[in-house]
């Protein structure tokens, strides 16, 4: 494996680059959308029962499907692609968001709001912070779905190191198989050790605490 | 100071509140109480207009709250709640800020006083500031909410079940540091409790509340001597008498008229005294402490040419004079003692406490009776 990783190092690169950037924009564009638009739903009453049953549809649908789906209107290549990790990557971010929002215990609302708190600065100062935990879980599952659906991105002729995987299987190379495999399954968990050190860095010290 | 005019609140088909008519006295501490479900919850949060009522109208210094910003009159109001209400992510001095904050205070103000508000309710400032509320006891987090709802020392305070979710012990310790606290800050507070003892234990006035209605609003004292109906009555319990006594303090009911002799003196003196129609005489030592008593037959047995120090019962158990009847009940009880001698804060007897004494003041059949004697 190292060996062909040596051997084709260029045309590596090349294909972990594409992977990660692929990966990359999705989750960025994914966090930058379904946050503001969970915190969103979570304060417009009426969104709430439409954004949960688009969630958990959205969640109930197979990946591969979401790519071929996205074929047809995005033709080929790494729009397709983008397009299929992004819907699949913004809702556990959306979902998680909203329903940490609004799963805040009400005592802990109430008394903020008797406090004298506006709605902004308890949205702000109370409903966040309180939800970075579980915002950050539902990244760090949407990392790593996005991880590992870029694969699938070689059918789209997206490129990624899904390529590698593709070629192995058609050409009956073992040694072309395992490294796409196991690189993509490496990249899996460096992401989610980045994720993990993200929670640590941005939970609230005073959440840390085991209640 | 707070006038709730025909005030109703409905939930749908609920009447939660129904036609309440009440006014709260500047400095006054009216409990609310009543079983689960009737809506004391309710009628608080109308106040800080966390609910606004369906019918009727609330007035704070006369003015009708219903033309106020929400915000800003809450934040004029100290709100209390069970411990629930600390935020977990902030320190305990962001906590007690919060208010503060949102109004802008200078840091230094801000961290001045948390200090002070943390060192009043018992709390060590440099120990509790930088915790955060996972890292505190029950009781410590409701110390902490306490201090929260004093911040910008409010004139009002609204306080549902504070204390409510506390073992019995850690309840009645902060119990009796909130009658401190309040004797210090002198607040207009609103209490609601489920427990009533906790009620007589505050109140100036206790409102008992059934179905959205209050059913009487009146002094602890008359809630006992004068339920107004068999609804009160059962609410109260049948240990009233009991918590009749727990109302009246020792120096209240005391009997006053008592003479002192020393160990030292002789039985003639003591004989006088009887003569003259005393009949409540206490033996105290040369430091003023209550030391014993003694019996008539003894007196009448020994020669005039004695001395009191001979015949004195050395035992008579004394109760501090702010203390309860109840207290000086459990005193009596636990020394198996027919009386007991009431001590002043320097340890001098000013007065005596007798069984008949106590008997005598439960079946008063008049409320001020005690007063006027
Ligand atoms: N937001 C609400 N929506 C609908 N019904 C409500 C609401 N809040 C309270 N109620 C109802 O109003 C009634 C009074 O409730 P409230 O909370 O004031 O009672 P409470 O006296 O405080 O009771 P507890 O001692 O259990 O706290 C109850 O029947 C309750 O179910
Ligand atoms: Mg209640």
């Amino acid at each position: 494996m190292l060996q062909y990783i040596l051997t084709h190092q260029a045309e590596f690169m090349v294909l972990l680059r594409q992977h990660v950037i692929l990966t990359c924009s999705a989750i960025g564009l994914a966090t930058s959308i379904g946050i503001p638009l969970a915190i969103l739903a979570s304060r417009i009453p009426f969104l709430e029962r439409p954004v949960l049953l688009l969630g958990n549809l959205g969640q109930t649908i197979p990946s591969l499907v979401i790519l071929a789906l996205c074929i047809p209107f995005l033709g080929i290549g790494f729009a397709p692609s983008l397009a299929a990790l992004f819907l699949r990557a913004i809702l556990p971010i959306l979902m998680n968001t909203f329903t940490g929002i609004k799963n805040v215990e009400h005592g802990i609302i109430e008394a903020a709001r008797g406090m004298g708190m506006t709605e902004n600065q308890i949205l702000w100062k109370v409903q966040i912070p309180l939800t970075v935990p579980v915002m950050i879980a539902g990244l760090r599952t949407a990392v790593v779905q996005a991880v590992s659906l870029a694969t699938l991105a070689a059918f789209a002729g997206g490129g990624s190191l899904g390529d590698l995987i593709q070629q192995g299987i058609m050409m009956v190379d073992q040694e072309r198989l395992m490294t796409g495999a196991v690189s993509t399954a490496a990249l899996a968990l460096l992401a989610d050790f980045i994720i993990g050190l993200l929670q640590q860095w941005l939970t609230p010290q005073g959440l840390k605490i085991s209640a | 100071m707070i006038r709730l005019e025909n005030v109703t609140k409905q939930f749908g088909v609920v009447k939660a509140v129904d036609q309440v008519n009440l006014h709260i006295t500047p400095g006054e501490f009216l409990v609310l109480i009543g079983p689960s479900g009737c809506g004391k919850t309710t009628t608080m949060k109308m106040i800080n207009r966390l609910i606004d009522p369906s019918a009727g109208r609330i007035l704070i210094k006369g003015k009708d709250i219903s033309a106020e910003d929400p915000i800003q009159l809450r934040r004029q109001i100290g709100y209390a709640i069970q411990e629930i209400g600390l935020l977990p992510h902030m320190t305990i001095a962001d906590n007690i800020a919060l208010v503060p904050r949102l109004l802008k205070w200078p840091k230094k103000k801000q961290r001045q006083r948390v200090e002070e508000l943390l060192e009043m309710v018992g709390l060590d400032a440099a120990t509790f500031m930088h915790k955060y509320p996972r890292q505190l006891s029950g009781g410590q987090r409701q110390r902490v909410g306490v201090a929260r709802a004093l911040a910008v020392d409010p004139p009002i305070m609204l306080m549902d079940e504070p204390f409510g979710a506390l073992d019995p012990i850690t309840r009645e310790q902060m119990q009796d540091e909130f009658i401190k606290l309040q004797e210090q800050v002198k607040k207009t507070i609103v209490f609601v409790t489920h427990d009533m003892d906790e009620a007589l234990k505050f109140a100036d006035r206790v409102a008992i509340m059934n179905h959205g209605k209050i059913i009487q609003c009146d002094s602890p004292e008359m809630i006992l001597r004068r339920p107004a109906n068999k609804f009160v009555r059962d609410f109260v319990g049948s240990d009233h008498t009991l918590k009749q006594l727990s109302l009246i303090k020792v120096k209240e009911a005391m009997i006053t008229d008592i003479d002192t002799l020393h160990p030292d003196n002789t039985i003639a003196q003591a004989k006088e005294l009887f003569k003259r129609g005393s009949s409540n005489i206490v033996v105290v030592a040369k430091t003023g402490e209550a030391i014993g008593y003694i019996n008539r037959e003894d007196l009448n047995k020994t020669p005039e040419d004695r001395f009191v120090s001979e015949i004195t019962v050395n035992s008579i158990s004394t109760v501090a004079s702010d203390k309860t009847l109840k207290d000086a009940l459990t005193v009596m009880l636990k020394n198996d003692a027919g009386y007991i001698a009431v001590s002043d804060e320097n340890r001098k007897p000013v007065g005596l406490i007798t069984s008949s004494r106590l008997r005598q003041i439960v079946s008063e059949p008049r409320l001020n009776s005690r007063e006027e004697q």
